[in-house]
């Protein structure tokens, strides 16, 4: 198993995803630079959080022409398993490999803090250790995770289960206070059509040791790292 | 052409008549305009701690463990085993942050980070020690929101947690806010470098960001008062680029680790000429630098304005010609300019050209700290406030009448609530090393490949500082060090940010040197050397000088991350101690203020040497692994240090204390060396045992449980509405910040 995080210049959540994949017995993790065009032969490649190019536009803007962007929108398209997580989602969206808009959180500030995810759909490549609903605690941190799409959009994601993770109060309910962004259905985490793109806001490679405060992330983690295609 | 320069242009500049005759003499002629620009801003308080080295050199500076001592490099560096170093330091932006408070606390991390990777060491954490008036007033809102953005957004996109610091609320820092940013990082021995410059045709290189007219003479902007002219200011204040630091801390950790410099300093205050002349200085060499090379993002700059610009994230490296491709290289890799623009000469002069012709050619060594630089000892008069704070008699002061209500109200003061509001809006999770974040007594950060931690903690009670220097900076240091123990770690070194009003006032003068003297005696009697920071005076808007606000920012090694302790009640049925005897100390407490209106009295009495028993005794009894929780005793005193310890978890604890004392002492007396700490039952014999070796009181006082927080027959509150009034002040204030 051969795990690619690329880096983008302004990536800080890189070397966070290594140390959590590198947890897992067996696996290679390699970086990948943005101005390669080179996936190194990567079976799961990973677009790690950070304030890619500084974010000063739109997240995520204008990572998705950077060089290696080519390389995974192509990967994906023929069906390579790539996970955005909160930087990297906002990338996937720009990218168009997901559908949907990120808008700046609804109180316009920052927010990190621990949320408690419920998983909606394990039959995935990217959820297949976890239970459906099972919840799970990791913390989010991000100006802009405020996820929106057309009611069309919204009602096809729910109807085909591709909303992957939802933010739920500790009971396993859904809740306004809950919801750390205002994501529209409280959606954390959404899959494409055919399975193989999945983003989401919440960080689970910081909750892959209990020292942190959770290892639940690792549900994620083994997921993507055990499961054989 | 440059002006002329006469005695005008000089005081223009912030200098007086006799340091104008001393550059003359030095110079053996009249200086050009280039020249008195940088000796303005190299003799400003900022840079040449000119009216505070005398008294600062009397810390104690030295450890068997110390790496890199105080004012020895950009940062100080402390052994912590495994071939490990943790650098560290905290420094104002202050006056930035009050005129413009966004740019002015982002610039103020961003200065902080780049003293840390300058050294080698890549930032590991963060944490901010914080200052304003009260948030009944509309302007000090719009500061603080302003602070907590421009601090959120710059650690946030670099990529570094934020894991605690402090917030205090007082009018003395209504016009002038205190900002003081502290780093922390983690340092290979071999990996550490130095900001020298020697080797005569050795080449230096500007490195990072694009050279233009922000912030220039923000040094000298920060040595004077604030005042209805410091608006005309804002032009002083840098502007901050989170991205490009991040990139520059790549490229500059990389040509570390592959050792291809001989020197690198940042750029901060007094921007390139701050960076040359120190460098050189230390090296004992000269430097020519072109001027007209520096990459510049605006039209038409003059050699003037490029030696003194404060642009952010810029490096000075300087490294041997072999070098310079692969230094460039690096650069180009992560976006960003290696330019040469001037070598290591011969002799010991700074000589800037411009356009074929000279600008500046000054000895580096006159321009330092601990070279040619002015160091004066100013007047000290004893306050006369003092005494009669002194002399108030507490018997004066009707106890409160209901103590429940009293302990709503300190939990809702906003010095005391909680300050998740602040903190929710940093990233303190990022490098996934976050053992304990914002809200316990020290953040912790974990060592990676090693079984260690880190504790840090920023403490300072300004109130107490103002009305008794020398005994409230020892407090500080007591403070600082027992958040540290309590948390699990030995404190190993101090770092501080002494900020005060305007030294030429004999009485300011009297409350910096004094506690300067207070924390001296502190530090030696913790064995925590300080290992450098930053001295920030002229803290004064037209009505006031601040608090004398001597900030301390203490380290502490945690041996083993399986000592890692926190202050919240874990389960039902433990339980609860004190060590320590609570007296009638009331004298410039929170309750005093909060219930009674009055910052006033005689401060608790410190014993440095029972304090470190007391920080040895709590420190044996988390290594023998039978601590569950621990805090310690410090603002609001033990009622609200025990409902602090309720809130993570919702449970609520019953406790009988020893009467004999005022009822509001024995509640909400801050009495110093006092700590509480929880263990299961089974523990009593060993923590008796442990404690006879100590010859300090510990004594069980409650029981862990329930859903209300009982005290004899004075407090008896359910915890989770204590907590609503805790967690809900500070958002109250903030949100009408976004409704108007």
């Amino acid at each position: 198993m051969k795990i690619g995080i690329v880096v983008f210049p302004g990536s800080n959540c890189d070397y966070d995803a290594y140390q959590a994949f590198k947890l897992i017995e067996g696996v290679e993790v390699n970086y990948l630079w943005h101005g390669s065009d080179n996936l190194n032969s990567s079976d799961i490649i990973v677009l790690p959080g950070g304030f890619s190019y500084g974010d000063y536009l739109r997240s995520g803007s204008i990572a998705r022409f950077s060089r290696i962007m080519k390389k995974v929108v192509d990967f994906a398209n023929g069906g390579g398993y790539v996970i955005g997580i909160c930087n990297g989602f906002q990338i996937l969206l720009e990218s168009g490999l997901l559908p949907g808009a990120m808008m700046k959180n609804s109180n316009l500030r920052f927010v990190c803090r621990e949320v408690v995810l419920r998983v909606e759909n394990n039959n995935t490549r990217f959820t297949s250790a976890a239970s459906v609903g099972q919840l799970l605690r990791m913390p989010v941190a991000h100006g802009e995770g405020n996820y929106y799409a057309d009611p069309g959009v919204i009602s096809e994601l729910e109807l085909s289960g591709r909303v992957i993770f939802r933010y739920v109060n500790p009971d396993g309910v859904v809740t306004a206070q809950a919801n750390p962004n205002g994501s529209i259905n409280s959606i954390a985490g959404i899959i494409n059509e055919r399975g193989n793109v999945m983003g989401m806001m919440p960080h689970p490679e910081r909750a892959c040791e209990l020292i942190l405060g959770s290892a639940d992330g690792l549900n994620i983690v083994k997921s993507l790292c055990e499961t054989t295609t | 052409m440059e002006p002329t320069v006469d005695l005008k242009t000089a005081k223009d500049h912030g200098l007086s008549e006799e340091e104008y005759q001393q550059i003359t003499e030095i110079l053996g002629r009249t200086p050009t305009f280039t020249e008195i620009g940088i000796y303005s801003v190299m003799w400003s308080e900022h840079c040449s701690y000119k009216n505070s080295i005398a008294q600062l050199k009397t810390l104690p500076r030295e450890g068997p463990a110390l790496l890199a001592k105080a004012g020895d490099e950009n940062a100080g560096a402390i052994d912590i085993g495994d071939g490990l170093a943790v650098v560290f330091k905290i420094e104002s932006h202050n006056h930035p942050s009050a005129v413009e408070p966004y740019q002015g606390a982002a610039t103020g991390v961003g200065g902080i980070l780049r003293d840390i990777f300058t050294m080698g060491a890549r930032p590991v954490a963060v944490l901010n020690s914080l200052r304003f008036g009260s948030l009944e007033n509309p302007r000090v809102r719009y500061l603080f929101d302003g602070v907590i953005r421009g601090i959120g957004d710059y650690g946030n996109c670099f990529g570094v947690p934020d894991i605690g610091g402090e917030i205090y609320f007082e009018d003395a820092y209504t016009g002038n806010p205190l900002v003081n940013a502290m780093a922390v990082g983690i340092a290979k021995h071999s990996e550490l470098v130095s900001a020298v410059s020697k080797g005569t045709g050795n080449v230096a290189l500007i490195v990072g960001s694009s050279t233009g007219r922000d912030g220039i003479h923000g040094a000298t902007f920060a040595s004077e008062e604030l005042s209805e002219k410091s608006e005309a200011r804002r032009p002083s204040v840098q502007i901050g680029d989170p991205f490009t630091e991040k990139l520059l801390l790549e490229a500059s950790l990389e040509i570390i680790r592959k050792k291809l410099l001989v020197g690198i300093q940042d750029m901060g205050a007094a921007g390139i000429t701050c960076s040359s002349s120190e460098m050189s200085a230390k090296g004992k060499s000269g430097m020519r630098i072109d001027i007209d090379k520096v990459p510049v993002r605006e039209e038409a700059m003059t050699p003037y304005e490029i030696m003194l610009s404060e642009s952010q994230e810029r490096m000075l490296v300087v490294c041997a010609p072999e070098n310079i491709a692969e230094v460039k290289k690096i650069f180009e890799k992560w976006g960003l300019h290696a330019v040469e623009i001037g070598s290591v000469i011969d002799g010991g002069q700074l000589i800037v050209n411009s356009n074929g012709g000279k600008v500046a050619d000054i000895p580096a060594d006159s321009l330092v700290l601990g070279g040619g630089a002015p160091v004066y000892i100013r007047q000290q008069k004893r306050p006369d406030y003092l005494d009669k704070h002194q002399k108030f008699n507490l018997m004066s002061v009707p106890a409160a009448g209901d103590m429940n209500e009293a302990l709503e109200k300190l939990l809702a003061s906003p010095n005391i609530a909680s300050k998740k509001w602040v903190y929710q809006q940093y990233d303190t999770s990022v490098r996934t090393s976050t053992a304990v974040g914002p809200g316990s007594s020290a953040g912790i950060i974990r060592i990676r490949k090693t079984d260690k931690a880190l504790a840090v903690s920023t403490d300072c009670n300004g109130r107490y500082c103002y009305l008794d220097p020398r005994q409230g900076a020892k407090i500080a240091v007591a403070e600082s060090a027992l958040n540290v123990a309590v948390s699990g770690g030995r404190p190993v070194g101090v770092t501080n940010c002494l900020n005060f009003g305007n030294p030429h006032d004999p009485e300011i003068y009297y409350q910096f040197a004094e506690s300067v003297a207070g924390m001296g005696e502190a530090c030696a009697a913790f064995e925590t050397p300080v290992t450098g920071g930053n001295v920030s005076f002229y803290n004064e808007d037209p009505e006031r000088a601040v608090y004398p606000t001597p900030v301390i920012g203490m380290v502490g090694v945690i041996e083993n991350t399986s000592h890692i302790t926190t202050i919240s009640f874990k389960e039902a049925g433990h339980h609860i101690y004190l060590i320590g005897q609570t007296k009638d100390e009331l004298g410039g407490s929170e309750y005093l203020k909060t219930i009674h209106n009055k910052v006033t009295g005689k401060l608790p009495l410190i014993n440095l040497e029972n304090h470190k028993k007391t920080i040895d005794l709590i420190l044996e009894l988390i290594r023998s692994k039978i601590v569950l929780s621990a805090q310690d005793i410090s603002d609001g005193g033990l009622a609200v240090a025990l409902a602090e310890c309720c809130f993570p978890n919702g449970i609520g604890a019953q406790l009988t204390l020893d009467v004999g004392i005022r009822p509001d002492s024995l509640l909400f007396g801050e009495t110093q060396s006092r700590v509480i700490f929880t263990a299961a039952p089974a523990g009593a014999i060993t923590i008796e045992n442990i404690a006879a070796k100590y010859d300090l009181p510990v004594q069980k006082i409650g029981t862990t449980g329930g859903p209300d927080l009982k005290i004899n027959e004075l407090i008896d509150m359910p915890v989770a509405k204590l907590r609503r009034g805790y967690e809900g002040a500070i958002p109250a204030y903030m949100e009408s910040v976004i409704k108007t």
